[in-house]
């Protein structure tokens, strides 16, 4: 039971760190129907800006790590509004195949660029929030686990409250909707798009923090492996539905979890392709995604 | 008020509107009439920012106001109801009327707004908290005229607002449309298939065919000319 207990909040956690790098692909995929696959590589950079700032601070204090993160939310907020400005906005109205494949270029960019300026070699994370081991009932918890399920459930509590609940929310969602008619009621959709690159690229910041403290090693190339997973939740929960990715990403989180858990760990990582393979056979539109034929 | 000048626009290799030239004065109601494939909706487009030109002119209000994106033409007072609707389906109506005040920053001027459409379409009040897209068709396009009046708009362009409703709610609709440009005094261009209904509620009327204006004058005048006659109205 307690071993139970135990592998749920390690899933947990996996889950809510994923499910904050996937909200920025799916957002993003709301407003313009690309996939940013750039977006791991924001998650990267928000480590690194964790470890930089997180170093500059003293260690172990729970405002060095709160101030770490938001500085990384900040540092990839603005990268990712950069990104979209100078890259990808000269290339909209052409076609998508066009803007995905500089998006694979722009990932590439931005992994060798991280090589260059910040080394191949991984990099231990310092422990920039106070270090703790909780027990109860056999039951094991590190201060880690504790901030990311804190941290991670206030931001996508933040996230629901703007998207559902404000008038930037509500435009993005107009947008995402329909974009011609979002304009004829005043609504400047450079404005929103930057917005929506904004808040993702804010909240893959976060994660790339939240990860960093919990597998505690970072590289210029850490963003791939994690942003395929939360882009495969993303695909599961319906690209382009918020409360979709949060759900794919929860359950891939538990999923993976518990096969690393049994004797079939070796396959943790197969699982989540599985996953992937199995959704686009035989539910393309994810589980709160709505099945509609592309309209041309 | 609205003034179009010799607008050609073009998709790719196919022009669609060869060099029109219209007028909508302060307070009166224009029509636009033209068969599938006039250039009709294309006209509004471009008036509204959506479509580019390849030349000519739409001046508003004494601006010029061609080359403006769509979101700075609705900020000058131009109320655009695109053809199909295109409520927010997936948004409440109450958000929907929230969307369409978007520019608006006085509270007590987008309440005073809703209570206007409240009052016209009393229909939308009772709905206020379903999802859009689950209205019927003329609850639908009430919801497409009201969300375009939540911005105060001087002018509004209303894009075959009798599409796909039914007959009964038509003249509802149509009812309203007058109301608007009698009591709040905006100007309407309306743009129909539906000759008869238009040529009735219009002051002025134009006919478009493959992209040219073919005819124009007083709508009382072209509902009795015999060309027009044959042509859309059925004989
Ligand atoms: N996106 C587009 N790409 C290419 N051609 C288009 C496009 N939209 C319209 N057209 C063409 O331009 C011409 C005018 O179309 P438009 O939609 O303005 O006509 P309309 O008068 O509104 O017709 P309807 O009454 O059927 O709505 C038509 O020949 C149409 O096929
Ligand atoms: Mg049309």
């Amino acid at each position: 039971m307690s071993e139970f207990l135990q592998q749920l909040i390690n899933g947990l956690s996996l889950g809510a760190i994923y499910a904050l790098i996937a909200l920025g692909y799916t957002m993003v995929y709301g407003v313009l129907r690309f996939i940013n696959f750039a977006h791991s590589d924001v998650f990267m950079v928000g480590a690194f800006i964790g470890y930089y700032v997180g170093r500059a601070l003293p260690l172990g204090t729970v405002w060095g790590g709160l101030v770490s993160m938001a500085a990384a939310m900040a540092g990839c907020a603005v990268l990712g509004i950069v990104i979209e400005r100078l890259v990808y906005r000269p290339l909209r109205g052409g076609p998508t195949l066009n803007v995905l494949i500089t998006a694979i270029g722009m990932s590439l960019f931005l992994e060798y660029s991280g090589q260059l300026v910040f080394g191949a070699t991984p990099r231990a994370f310092p422990q920039i929030f106070p270090s703790k081991v909780m027990e109860f009932h056999g039951l094991i918890i590190s201060m880690n686990q504790v901030i990311v399920i804190v941290v991670a459930s206030v931001l996508l509590l933040g996230l629901e409250f703007t998207v559902f609940r404000t008038k930037i929310g509500t435009a993005m969602r107009a947008v995402a909707l329909n974009p011609g008619a979002a304009q004829l009621v005043g609504i400047n959709i450079d404005v929103v798009i930057s917005f929506t690159f904004g808040l993702g690229s804010a909240l893959a910041g976060a994660g790339g923090v939240l990860y960093a403290l919990n597998y505690p090693s970072i590289d210029p190339l850490m963003g791939v492996v994690p942003g395929l997973k939360a882009f495969v939740a993303a695909v599961l929960g319906g690209v382009g539905n918020i409360p979709g990715a949060a759900l794919g990403a929860m359950i891939l989180g538990m999923v993976e979890t518990f096969v690393d858990g049994s004797r079939w760990s070796t396959y943790k990582d197969a699982i989540a392709f599985t996953i992937l393979i199995g959704i686009l056979l035989f539910r393309p539109a994810g589980l709160l995604g709505r099945m509609t034929s592309e309209k041309v | 008020m609205l003034e179009i000048s010799d607008l050609f626009v073009s998709y790719g290799a196919i022009t669609a509107l060869g060099g029109i030239s219209l007028k909508v004065p302060k307070g009166s109601i224009v029509t636009l009439i033209g068969g599938n494939g006039a250039g009709k909706t294309t006209t509004l487009r471009t008036v509204s920012g959506l479509l580019r030109p390849k030349s000519g002119k739409v001046t508003f209000m004494g601006e010029d106001i061609t080359r403006l994106p769509a979101h700075a033409v609705v900020a000058r007072g131009l109320g655009h109801v695109p053809e199909g609707r295109m409520i927010f389906s997936n948004l409440t109506v109450d958000e929907n009327l929230a969307m369409g005040a978007y520019l608006k920053t006085s509270k007590a001027a987008v309440a005073a707004s809703r209570d206007y459409v409240f009052g016209i379409f009393p229909r939308l009040k009772e709905r206020l908290h379903q999802t859009a897209g689950t209205l019927s068709g003329g609850e639908q396009q009430m919801l497409a005229i009201s969300r375009a009046l939540m911005g105060e708009p001087r002018f509004i362009m209303l894009d075959e607002p009798s599409l796909g409703i039914a007959p009964r709610l038509i003249s509802t609709i149509f009812e309203r449309i007058i109301e608007i440009n009698r009591d709040r005094g905006i100007a309407i261009l309306l743009v129909e298939q539906n000759a008869h209904l238009a040529l009735e509620v219009s002051n002025y009327a134009y006919v478009l065919e493959t992209g040219h204006i073919t005819m124009q004058g007083p709508s009382e005048s072209l509902m009795n000319d015999p060309q027009l006659k044959a042509a859309y109205l059925g004989g």
